[in-house]
């Protein structure tokens, strides 16, 4: 993903980033891609995968993590969204030891509709607690 | 009191206990995995053993020098290198009980117990689990009593993990009849009683053998 571009001769606005933790590289790619597709019209908000384990298959890499919150950060704080297991945790160990950038959260809501929500709002300029907030919101949204 | 001298825990016995750790939890991995199949990913035992193949590379190439940088050091590699919940598990109990045994030089058991009980507590948080959710917690909590009973008792450093080992193996053991309640495990419901715990199982082993080289230290 781009960083957010300055079209016009007014400041640029800071987009928070996203983060999506998956076991499964395939899967965090293709919630990135789907979620930055939903963005619609709004900036491009600069979202990164982490999927996958250190040895290529499938578990969590905290290295990657760390990794795609830096290229994220653009100083408006990190929306880190995990799916299961060792990738919530991983993301708690590393938040406890200030391994990630300054401003990175990780935020409680399901993957896949959490990282469409976080990335929409994202998108609009919020800051990294309305991101947050839409992207728990997800939970609300009743399928039947 | 025992008669005979108690030998300190320093860096070098710590780095003993690394390198054994990771030659048992080589030989163990199959057994380890074995465990975590009917209720888990099939993964815990080539996690471990990679992760703490990784951990005795860093320190062979970088030994630290107190037995806290020991823990901290090979905690932030199972953190980096397990990539299964046991990583940032145990990453998070050797990171929390290094710092809390600071630079000292050598630490005596009271220590060490203290260093372990601040690195199992920073795994409930982590996890979120207690006792009796069928976790490694149920073989840790369990080893730590142990280790206070055995203190108080007028043991020696080696004679508390000796008691812990054997705390650990028990409260393992124990998890069988337990119906898991975090974790994968515990989308079986049900069907995870009957198994032994994978993660309390591969912290009864490392107890084990941080056990066996104290004793080898006194000797």
């Amino acid at each position: 993903m781009t960083a957010p571009t300055d079209s016009g001769t007014q400041e640029p606005r800071r987009l928070v980033g996203v983060v999506l933790v998956s076991h499964s590289a395939a899967a965090a790619q293709a919630v990135a891609d789907l979620a930055g597709s939903l963005s619609g019209g709004g900036a491009d908000v600069p979202v990164a995968p982490a999927g996958g384990g250190p040895d290529g298959g499938l578990g969590t890499s905290s290295e990657l993590i760390a990794a795609a919150a830096r290229r994220v950060d653009r100083g408006a704080g990190v929306a880190v969204l995990a799916d299961l297991g060792s990738a919530v945790l991983t993301v708690k160990a590393l938040l406890a030891d200030e391994e990630l950038p300054e401003g990175t959260r990780l935020v409680d809501a399901p993957f896949l509709e959490g990282a469409v929500a976080a990335v929409v709002t994202a998108s609009a300029g919020a800051d990294l607690d309305a991101v947050a907030a839409a992207a728990g919101d997800a939970y609300t949204y009743r399928k039947t | 009191m025992n008669a005979t001298p108690d030998a300190p825990v320093d860096a070098a016995l710590l780095r003993r206990w690394l390198d054994t750790a990771a030659g048992v939890l080589d030989r163990e991995a199959a057994h380890l995995t074995e465990l975590d199949s009917p209720i888990g990913d099939a993964d815990h035992g080539t996690n471990m053993r990679r992760g703490f193949q990784a951990a005795r590379s860093a320190v062979e190439q970088q030994p630290p020098q107190t037995p806290g940088a020991v823990f901290v050091a090979v905690g932030r590699q199972l953190i980096s290198s397990v990539g299964g919940a046991s990583g940032p598990l145990y990453g998070t109990l050797l990171r929390r009980a290094g710092k809390q045994l600071g630079d000292a030089e050598t630490v005596d058991g009271a220590a060490l117990r203290d260093a372990l009980r601040a690195g199992v507590e920073g795994v409930a948080q982590l996890g979120g689990a207690s006792a009796g959710d069928k976790t490694m917690l149920d073989a840790l909590f369990p080893a730590l009593d142990a280790m206070d009973s055995s203190l108080s008792e007028g043991g020696d450093t080696a004679a508390a993990l000796a008691a812990a080992a054997h705390a650990a193996d028990e409260g393992a053991k124990a998890t069988i009849p337990l119906r898991a309640r975090k974790g994968r495990a515990s989308y079986l419901g049900d069907r995870s009683i009957g198994h032994q715990d994978p993660g309390a199982t591969s912290a009864a082993l490392l107890l084990n053998v941080l056990a066996d080289t104290a004793r080898e230290a006194t000797v």
